[in-house]
């Protein structure tokens, strides 16, 4: 139960200073506007297509968007000079991890909903009838692309060119889940089922046991100095 | 919550040595604190204080030797170690966009401490800062924050405080009120090692005095055989070599 206790404590600890100081979840929107923004004014893409042009616009803007909030997922802490104070605490490197995981989530989905929304109403797209198929990929992708995130975001926080070094880490490791992500994303609005996009939801399944995986077994020593 | 069931002396470093690359921090240093010492450890800039606080408190490990706190071994023990100690630093580990009550209640739920709200009224008398229990942390001073970080540091009642430079950045009824909280301390008779550049406050306070200079500890007396002005001296020779003087031109 302390476990619990005290990964809730950092999560509402995470939340309450960005419902504060609205430093990421207004940014990360605001990125992923503008890049819904410039995908509709650059291709001219006719309504008949936009199927095709659809899960790779959105993921960017998930991807994109999301890799912003990663950095001030420990990034923050450092720069605040709260990092120690939290490592002092009585508490696993699993439990911080797990923590700064469901809170880079939280922060994903808020942006995710609102990107959505947008791209509904800019490509005149109706994602209604793919509503629970679409809330399952989203939320296998943006699991994996978290538990991969925090961890190089923990690992990242210390080095001066955090925000570049982060990029570098995170957007090869990631390939095979933005792949799956964009490729389930695609058949369930081009109107298969969600049997029929298994095997991409398969491998976004495995990338995120994976990385959980990692994480468990690493993460103390990567909180080591 | 003094959980520790071990016995021995409370701090205990045995050949302690740090090294970052080529360079080396802290030489074969040994250290035994008993119950209800309080230590001052001096020493000129660079000369490993901070270093060795981080190791005692296991934010960091030594490149070689061994730390027990309580006999808690710093690396092996770490989450049952954190339990009974307690850091203040001139860093003061508070959320500036939440007020001092919801920085007080964030590491008091880290702790698990019982009753915590009366526990976080209580501290936040303590420190004088009941009447700002509700506003942010980024509205107040640095004496403020650095009392609030007391409090925060204190919230799990730990058996060890470790003071890493807190007197930095503080104005003089700063530093007096936070005197009178370190004096507190030595009254409950917890355990204190405190790192300073203020020979004065930290005679002052303190039951030891030992100063450390280039990652060796040069002096180690009890209190009683050390007199202040006799002190500076002491200070000045043992740690003249690491620092080189002012040279002034007309």
């Amino acid at each position: 139960m302390t476990f619990f206790r005290q990964l809730w404590a950092i999560i509402l600890k995470d939340l309450l200073s960005e419902l504060r100081s609205k430093e990421m979840v207004i940014s990360m929107c605001l990125f992923a506007f503008l890049i819904l923004i410039i995908f509709n004014f650059t291709f001219d893409i006719a309504p008949d297509s936009i199927v095709g042009s659809a899960p790779g616009i959105l993921w960017v803007a998930f991807i994109f968007s999301g890799l912003m909030g990663l950095g001030r997922a420990f990034g923050g802490e450092r720069d605040r000079g709260t990092m120690p104070g939290l490592l002092l605490c009585p508490v696993s490197g699993w439990g911080i991890y797990l923590a700064k995981l469901i809170g880079t989530f939280i922060f994903m989905a808020i942006m995710e909903v609102f990107t959505l929304s947008l791209f509904s109403v800019l490509y005149n797209v109706s994602l209604i009838s793919h509503f629970f198929p679409i809330v399952l990929i989203l939320f296998l992708g943006t699991l994996g692309f978290a538990a991969v995130g925090t961890v190089f975001s923990a690992m990242s926080a210390t080095t001066k060119t955090r925000d570049v070094l982060l990029s570098i880490l995170v957007f090869p490791i990631s390939v095979p889940m933005i792949l799956a992500s964009v490729k389930a994303t695609g058949m369930v609005l081009d109107g298969k089922t969600l049997a029929e996009a298994f095997s991409w939801l398969k491998i976004l399944i495995a990338f995120d046991m994976l990385f959980l995986l990692l994480a468990y077994l690493t993460f103390d020593y990567i909180l080591e100095e | 919550m003094n959980n520790s069931n071990k016995t021995g002396p409370i701090i205990e470093a045995r050949g302690l040595v740090k090294k970052y690359g080529f360079k080396t921090v802290l030489r074969n240093l040994d250290l035994t604190l008993e119950k209800g010492d309080f230590l001052a450890l001096f020493g000129p800039n660079g000369a490993g204080k901070t270093t060795l606080i981080r190791i005692l408190c296991s934010l960091a490990y030594p490149t070689s030797g061994k730390v027990t706190l309580a006999g808690y071994d710093t690396r092996e023990e770490r989450e049952d170690l954190r339990k009974i100690i307690g850091v203040i630093s001139h860093h003061t580990y508070l959320y500036h966009h939440l007020t001092a009550f919801e920085n007080l209640r964030f590491y008091g739920r880290m702790y698990s401490v019982s009753d915590l709200k009366e526990r976080i009224e209580e501290l936040l008398e303590l420190v004088g800062l009941k009447l700002f229990a509700h506003e942010s942390v980024h509205t107040f001073s640095r004496g403020m924050e650095q009392r609030l970080s007391v409090a925060r540091a204190i919230i799990h009642d730990p058996q060890i405080l470790f003071l890493d430079e807190p007197f930095t950045g503080l104005d003089q009824h700063g530093a007096e009120d936070f005197m009178e909280l370190l004096q507190g301390f030595r009254r409950q008779g917890k355990t204190v090692l405190m790192t300073s550049h203020d020979l004065d406050r930290g005679l002052d306070l303190c039951t030891h005095a030992a100063i450390l200079n280039a990652g060796r500890l040069v002096f180690q007396k009890d209190r009683c055989q050390v007199q202040a002005e006799g002190f500076r001296q002491i200070y000045f020779e043992r740690t003249k070599t690491s620092t080189p003087g002012l040279s002034v031109t007309s």
